[in-house]
This record gives C-alpha cells, sequence and structure tokens, in this order.
C-alpha cells in the first residue's frame, strides 16, 4: 500500500515548549487513522503541521507526497478538512455552500453541477438544495460538510472531532459514510472524544504529553494494555499526563 | 420549538443527568430554570421558588456554569473568583471548603488571566466561580463536552464529592456513558423528554432483546446484518455490532452470517447500555 503520510521525527516547539516532540509514524492509502490524544498532548498542532498551516521546527513529514516545509500549497489541494466546530456557511443553502468549496479548489462549472447532484442524492437532500444551511438539523449539517470537504476528491481527509454532540443515530450513519469513502480510495484523519468509535479506526495512535505514546491497530492495542475497550487503553496511557489542558 | 411540556421533579441532593444531543432543549431548560429566559407556558420551580416571580431569591440559591465559558478573560483567575464572590456578598475565605479541592489544582496560576488558561483549567475555574455563594442547586451545562476520558472520569469524581457537601447537582451531557453516574436521568431529543428514570429501571424497560455480534470486519458485517431479512435494528458498537430482531426467537441470523462468509462471526444476548436505549427511544 502507497503511504499518504510519512513523517519522521517531527517536531514542533514554542520557546521552550515542546508541544509535539519527535513524531515518526506513517499512514496508508484508503486507512482510516484515528489520532487520539489527551487534551493538551499536542494533536492540533500536529495536524496543522499535516495540513500545511503551520511550519515544522524540525524533522520531516510528507503529505500525499508533498513537503510540509516547501510545498505547503500543493499539500491543501490534496487534502480535507472538517471541524465540528466551522465547515459551513450557515447563510449560504445547501448547494450555496457545495458550489463555493468546489469553486475553492478550481473546479469548473460543468464539474460543480455534476458534482452537485451526485452529493444531493448520495445524502438525500435533493428537496433541501434551497434550504440555508441554518435551517438543517445539526447531524444533516455534519453529514454536508463531510461530503463538502471531500468534494475535490482529495487523497486524505482530515476529521477533527466530527461528531461532537450529535445523536447517537446520526454519529453511526456518520461514520457509514467515512467508510464509504475510504472504499474510493479516500484516507481518513479523525480525531474523537467517542472510544467507540476508535473501535471503527483500522489503527489508532495516541499522544501523551507531545509524544505518540502507542500506535496500532485497536485489537492489538487492547492486548497489549490489557484492556476490555479502547477507553480502558487511553485511561491506562494518559492518567499519568503531565500536561492537560486544552 | 425548543422545549415542549416539560415536567419532572428533581430531589434535593439528587445528582440529576440531562442527557441528548445537541439541540435537545438542556441549555433552553437550563436557562429557564436558573431565571435566564422565560418560559411560553407552565411552570417551574427552584428550591420551592417560582422562576419568575422568585427570581431574584433563585439566583442567590443556585450555581450555573453554562456551556459556552463566560468568564471574564481580561481578570486573572483569583479576580475572576472574587469577582463572583463580592457579587454574591461572601468571600472566597468562606466558602474556601468548598471549593478547596477543585481550587488548589488552578492556584499556583491564579494571576494568569482567565482568556490564556487551558480549556481544562477554565472548566475548573467556572466550577468554582458557580461554588463560591454556596448555592443549594447547581446546574452544569454541558462540562466534559470535548475533553478527554481521564479529565472527564476526574470530573465525575469532583461532582460525587461536591454531592457529599449536600449540593443538588443537574448536568447535561452529550455523552450516553455519563448517564450511570447519576443518580436518575433524563434522555431527551428535539425539545421532548423520552424517559426518566434512574439508569438501571430505564435499562430495564427497554422491550427489546438485545444481541452484540462480533467478526473481524465490523463494516462489512454490518452491511451484511443490515441485509438480513428478520433484521429490527442495527448499530455498530465499538467493535461488535448491536441488533435486535423483528421476531424474538429468531436464530437465523448466524447461519445466514456464515453463508456470507463471516465464519469467525459470534453471537451472544446481552444487556443493553443507555445508549442502546436512547437508540431504541429515537426509533419509536
Amino acid at each position: 500500500m502507497p503511504q499518504v503520510i510519512v513523517t519522521e521525527k517531527l517536531t514542533k516547539r514554542f520557546g521552550n515548549f515542546i508541544a509535539a516532540d519527535e513524531l515518526t509514524f506513517q499512514v496508508e492509502k484508503g486507512e482510516i487513522f484515528g489520532f487520539l490524544g489527551a487534551n493538551g498532548a499536542g494533536k492540533t498542532t500536529a495536524m496543522r503541521m499535516l495540513c500545511g498551516l503551520l511550519k515544522p521546527s524540525s524533522g520531516k513529514a510528507t503529505i500525499a507526497g508533498f513537503d510540509v516545509y516547501t510545498q505547503t500549497e500543493r499539500i491543501k489541494k490534496k487534502i480535507g478538512y472538517m471541524s465540528q466546530k466551522f465547515s459551513l456557511y450557515d447563510d449560504l443553502t445547501v448547494s450555496e455552500n457545495i458550489r463555493f468549496y468546489a469553486g475553492i479548489y478550481g473546479m469548473d462549472n460543468g464539474q460543480i453541477r455534476k458534482k452537485t447532484l451526485e452529493l444531493l442524492e448520495e445524502l438525500q437532500l435533493q428537496k433541501e438544495a434551497k434550504t440555508l444551511v441554518r435551517d438543517l438539523p445539526l447531524g444533516w449539517k455534519q453529514k454536508l460538510a463531510f461530503s463538502v470537504s471531500i468534494v475535490h476528491d482529495p487523497d486524505i481527509v482530515f476529521l477533527d472531532e466530527p461528531t461532537g454532540g450529535v445523536d447517537p443515530v446520526t454519529r453511526r450513519q456518520f461514520w457509514d459514510l467515512i467508510y464509504h469513502a475510504t472504499e474510493k480510495g479516500v484516507t481518513i484523519f479523525v480525531t474523537t472524544h467517542y472510544m467507540d468509535e476508535a473501535e471503527y479506526c483500522n489503527r489508532v495512535s495516541i499522544m501523551v504529553d507531545g509524544v505518540i505514546a502507542a500506535l496500532d491497530s485497536p485489537s492489538n492495542l487492547k492486548q497489549q494494555y490489557a484492556g476490555a475497550t479502547m477507553e480502558d487503553v487511553f485511561y491506562e496511557l494518559a492518567r499519568n499526563a503531565k500536561r492537560k489542558g486544552d | 420549538m425548543a422545549l415542549k411540556d416539560i415536567s419532572f421533579s428533581v430531589e434535593r441532593n439528587e445528582l440529576f443527568g440531562l442527557i441528548g444531543p445537541d439541540g435537545a432543549g438542556k441549555t433552553t431548560l437550563f436557562r429557564i430554570l436558573t431565571t435566564l429566559l422565560l418560559a411560553d407556558e407552565g411552570s417551574a420551580s427552584v428550591n420551592d421558588f417560582d422562576v419568575v416571580k422568585d427570581y431574584q431569591r433563585i439566583r442567590s440559591c443556585v450555581g450555573y456554569m453554562p456551556g459556552k465559558f463566560s468568564l471574564y478573560q481580561d481578570l486573572t483567575i483569583e479576580e475572576n473568583l472574587n469577582f463572583f464572590a463580592t457579587v454574591f456578598g461572601t468571600t472566597i475565605k468562606e466558602n474556601y471548603d468548598l471549593i478547596k479541592d477543585i481550587y488548589q489544582q488552578i492556584e499556583p496560576f491564579k494571576d494568569r488571566r482567565a482568556g490564556q488558561l487551558s480549556g481544562g483549567m477554565k472548566q475548573k475555574l467556572g466550577l468554582c466561580c458557580a461554588l463560591i455563594h454556596r448555592p443549594d442547586v447547581l446546574f452544569l451545562d454541558e462540562p466534559t463536552t470535548g475533553v478527554d476520558v481521564v479529565s472527564r472520569r476526574e470530573f465525575w469524581e469532583m461532582l460525587k464529592r461536591l454531592k457529599g457537601q449536600g449540593i443538588t447537582i443537574l448536568v447535561s451531557t452529550p455523552y450516553m456513558d455519563e448517564a450511570n453516574l447519576c443518580d436518575r436521568i433524563a434522555l431527551m431529543q428535539k425539545g421532548e423528554i423520552l424517559s426518566i428514570d434512574t439508569p438501571a429501571k430505564i435499562i430495564q424497560s427497554d422491550p427489546n432483546r438485545l444481541y452484540a455480534i462480533k467478526s473481524s470486519n465490523i463494516f462489512r458485517l454490518l452491511k451484511d446484518a443490515r441485509s438480513y431479512p428478520g433484521i429490527a435494528s442495527c448499530f455498530a458498537f465499538g467493535d461488535a455490532i448491536h441488533a435486535t430482531f423483528k421476531d424474538r426467537s429468531d436464530t437465523g441470523m448466524m447461519d445466514y452470517l456464515h453463508s456470507r462468509g463471516h465464519m469467525d462471526a459470534r453471537l451472544e444476548a446481552i444487556t443493553p447500555g443507555i445508549e442502546d436505549c436512547f437508540i431504541h427511544l429515537l426509533k419509536n
């Protein structure tokens, strides 16, 4: 399997504070990679470096084959990003949001029209095409936000707590969408505080105090840390964390 | 409509949970009970005081920690706490024993501005400020949202200790697993209470016979299980799927899965959790 994320001793310092400390890992194409960690462990810093938004202090990383130091603009075209906090414009309609994002990624009118129809059908939102996003239920918004984040067929999509605050049924429907996307070859890089969702990942890394404390498949991690669930594994690794915060 | 015909009561010194996703109406309910919002219809009282007529008396006997951090960002930890103590006509010293456990964790940073604190520290400061006037009833709106597993467990330990000091606590959360830490819970969705009882009784009253099915490929398993004609509901739950059947005595699932290549599939009857109950209630 080709590797779409490769990092070697990737490090970010802020003054004397080492937010991310020599991160070395690879993510394979089509994989669902869970990126977990305690609050303050350095997840956000690491993700910002991988997305080409923050220059590392040292170490190496390539995303979809492009270098995080010198090719950040090319990285941005190859990745999608969705966070729980902000993804869609509330005062634009469903199809206007799709059009806006597709436009940003340089798709032409013909492509946009085709993609809009495809997306609306897949999400069964045909009747809501002209509805303002603010009037959609949260669960639909999240599903639309995900679809919009992969509208330009990126190699990798970064999902930052995509299911926070969503009801249990919608949360699971969201994971159906994720799986559907991986069948098309998209690589998923996802953070979550729901430990049952960690089980849905092919592999999971757990960051503690700026370093990757563990990285393996959920079943291997449970075996290694003698936990019945991923929550037990997480607790075992993170309970003695020195850094606590956000 | 944010809230529809909500009727419930909370006993003194109870740890009561409002469990539901965003949009369930938890915050609206808290804002009505803390006298920050007027209801269109119906009545409510807190500590025997009416939320409309006696709003001033309610304000002095409840503590409220909103979901959105709402302390003064440009005041320090100590200044924020002093401010809230003064507003309620008390001092930090007078009620120090109540907040001591929590405050000591942030005291080394007491000269730091609230705007510069980490999420976990903000949460602890918020709780201290909500407690500084020794309220009878404490309202905590989603205190653990976006917080990691370790900090969430610590926070619930703090709540247990506060309950031990005689405080009545209403706490809202979108995390179904936290329901088991409450004395009683209300499961909420779209402005309505779906069910209200102790977690154990809510689980007992779930009429479904629930099964967990495991195999090496959960998502292929899920797809195939959904196509089984006798399936009633089927959802991923961590490393298993949880299923109910239209006919309670249905026994055909395993043969069906084997015929679809899930040679390692295992099925066992299980007791539902609160999240299962919530899903079943949503479907009805």
